[in-house]
């Protein structure tokens, strides 16, 4: 099934300090509104007030460096952002997104295309998207850690009654 | 094809004979980190149906990064994570003052050779340097970890760095790290494990190669490592020593029965050689890490506020640079240090170099963090240029997005402070 999202462009690098600034790191926690508030703070400051629910982020390489700080993910969770699509991920970024229920996927050529305010159709059943007249194939999940996302995040994944963790991405 | 330290380490942890990188693997860690964060980690863990710890003695907690508490808010979150230790009889638990988690760990010998560390923190590699598997994960991932001991890892490919010759005088491994990193880039070791070889490890010190096994982060590294050598035993001994005088035999022998060391044919991904004679001071440009350029290039850029401290460039040796340089100096930018662990504070007293710092005008901070990430005192003011010893020159990391942060050894650091300008220590030292 498709659906349409709108695209907020950034470029390869960003960094978790930007995206969720380390000064709030043991201030702002779980609050969602608080949370919404600083997404992307030292980045765009016009994406906090614009973004709406179902918004997609498209970037380029290495989305997410830096620090392990979760709220990185669980602040743009709080602006209700559907998904990030990124040429690459860094690693602990893309370990918290799916622990959180946040859709990351890898999309080989998505960064060249990206650009802020386009429409992006997304099919997950088929691995792919469409955007600016192109259609591109996304990386599929790794299966082992299918289940985590379709739980929507490690927590929920435990609290179903998975008594132990079993083999994931 | 033999195997890499990394596919060994977490082979033996599931109980196989060989695993192949990109397999999936449950991984049960022998040491599990985390920090101030500690607070949102229990806040997580109660929300999960597991009531218990699985291995209390496997959780090492350390308040480190906004020390002593600047708000009652922080205090709150020392507080409750006080109360936890407390009730679920942690036993590795390192009050505010004591250091920064990564450095307080190699000192008690809580990690060590051959072990397997997961920690709430990115720069969890750090105890590759003595040998072990460190790797950062998140927030939820460690309140699993708590409940369940185990977590997923893919075993990663390796980039093998072949070191050969030795750094020259007034060179340190930061400039190799800021030399690679600039040259790979800030993904350059994605996903990947970077394990050290080559005649050239043997002539970095302990202190030396913390600080370059640190910065495998900021080139995205999943964990690096150097082999235990007769400095990385040498060092271990007087370490436990000291830390532990009632149990140190025992812990050594644990860690030598437990290390373990790449095959001489192991297989890597990439494979790199460097030159150590080469590598010359480098320093970081705002706003990324891998923008790099010689400190010469720089020179006569304006310093406001020069930094020396964090788990990578915050030990003794570090400082003992910086007290090198502003001996009998007085320094025309401000110099906030911060020692990496109270251990490294008692060391740099006692030999002088904290009595050098004062003398040249530098403020000395609580072990911990500082303002590396911006939650604690000593941030630049907006428009302000920062030069630091620090991992990390994101826009806003230390506070303030409208500052420049500059990244470089601890050596440069000072000089630039004594000169209130971006300067080499070698041509400070000919102004004279």
């Amino acid at each position: 099934m498709r659906s349409r999202h709108r695209t907020w462009a950034y470029g390869d690098h960003v960094n978790t300090d930007v995206i969720f600034p380390g000064k709030y790191t043991y201030s702002v926690q779980h609050d969602p509104a608080a949370l919404a508030r600083h997404a992307l703070e030292d980045l765009d400051p016009t994406f906090a007030t614009g973004v709406q629910r179902g918004d997609v982020i498209v970037a380029g390489r290495n989305w997410g460096n830096g620090s392990s700080r979760e709220q990185a993910v669980t602040c743009l969770l709080a602006c209700g952002l559907r998904a990030i699509i990124a040429e690459s991920f860094a690693r602990i970024y893309y370990r918290n997104a799916i622990n959180n229920g946040l859709l990351a996927l890898t999309c080989p050529g998505i960064g060249a295309l990206a650009q802020t305010g386009q429409e992006l159709a997304l099919d997950l059943d088929a691995g792919e998207l469409e955007i600016a007249g192109q259609t591109l194939q996304f990386v599929p999940l790794p299966p082992s850690v299918r289940h985590i996302v379709a739980a929507g995040g490690l927590v929920e994944y435990l609290k179903a009654g998975a008594g132990e963790q079993e083999g994931g991405g | 094809m033999g195997a890499s330290f990394s596919q060994k380490v977490l082979a033996r942890n599931v109980g196989r004979a060989q695993v192949q990188p990109g397999e999936v693997l449950d991984v049960t860690p022998d040491v599990v980190l985390s920090h101030d964060n500690s607070a949102a980690i229990i806040r997580i863990f109660r929300q999960l149906p597991q009531k218990e710890l699985r291995f209390p003695e496997r959780l090492a907690i350390t308040l480190d990064h906004a020390v002593p508490p600047p708000t009652p808010q922080h205090a709150q979150n020392h507080a409750e994570i006080r109360r936890f230790v407390s009730e679920q009889g942690i036993q590795h638990f390192f009050e505010m003052g004591r250091g920064i988690c990564h450095q307080v760990h190699c000192e008690e010998g809580v990690v060590g050779p051959g072990m397997i560390l997961l920690g709430a923190d990115s720069h969890s590699p750090h105890c590759g340097w003595m040998g072990a598997f460190g790797a950062g994960v998140g927030r939820t991932e460690v309140a699993a970890l708590w409940a369940t001991g185990q977590l997923w890892l893919r075993v990663p490919e390796t980039l093998r760095i072949t070191l050969t010759g030795r750094l020259a005088p007034g060179v340190m491994s930061k400039d190799l790290a800021l030399q690679l990193i600039g040259r790979l880039g800030a993904d350059g070791a994605n996903y990947l494990a970077v394990e050290f070889d080559g005649p050239g490890v043997a002539t970095l010190s302990a202190d030396m190669r913390a600080a370059l096994v640190n910065m495998m982060a900021e080139m995205g590294a999943k964990n690096a490592f150097i082999a235990p050598d007769e400095l990385t035993w040498r060092w271990l001994e007087i370490q436990l020593q000291r830390s532990r005088p009632d149990d140190w035999q025992a812990r050594l022998s644990m860690f030598r029965e437990r290390a373990i060391l790449p095959d001489a044919d192991a297989d890597c991904a990439q494979q790199l050689d460097v030159a150590l004679d080469h590598v010359a001071p480098l320093v970081s440009c705002p706003h990324r890490v891998d923008n790099t350029e010689p400190v010469t290039a720089l020179t006569g850029t304006r310093v406001d506020l020069a930094f020396i401290g964090t788990c990578t460039n915050g030990r003794l040796e570090d400082l003992a640079a910086a007290a090198e340089v502003v001996r009998g100096r007085r320094l025309r930018a401000r110099l906030l240090v911060i020692p990496a662990s109270s251990q490294v504070l008692g060391d740099a007293l006692a030999a002088g170099y904290l009595a050098d710092l004062i003398e040249a005008g530098a403020s000395i901070g609580t072990p911990g963090c500082g303002p590396c990430m911006g939650v604690h005192a000593g941030v630049p003011a907006p428009g302000e240029v920062c030069i630091s010893s620090a991992n990390r020159n994101f826009r806003g990391r230390m506070g303030q997005r409208e500052a420049e942060i500059y990244l470089a050894n601890p050596a440069v650091v000072a000089a630039s402070a004594v000169a209130g300008e971006i300067v080499h220590p070698a041509d400070l030292l000919a102004g004279d």
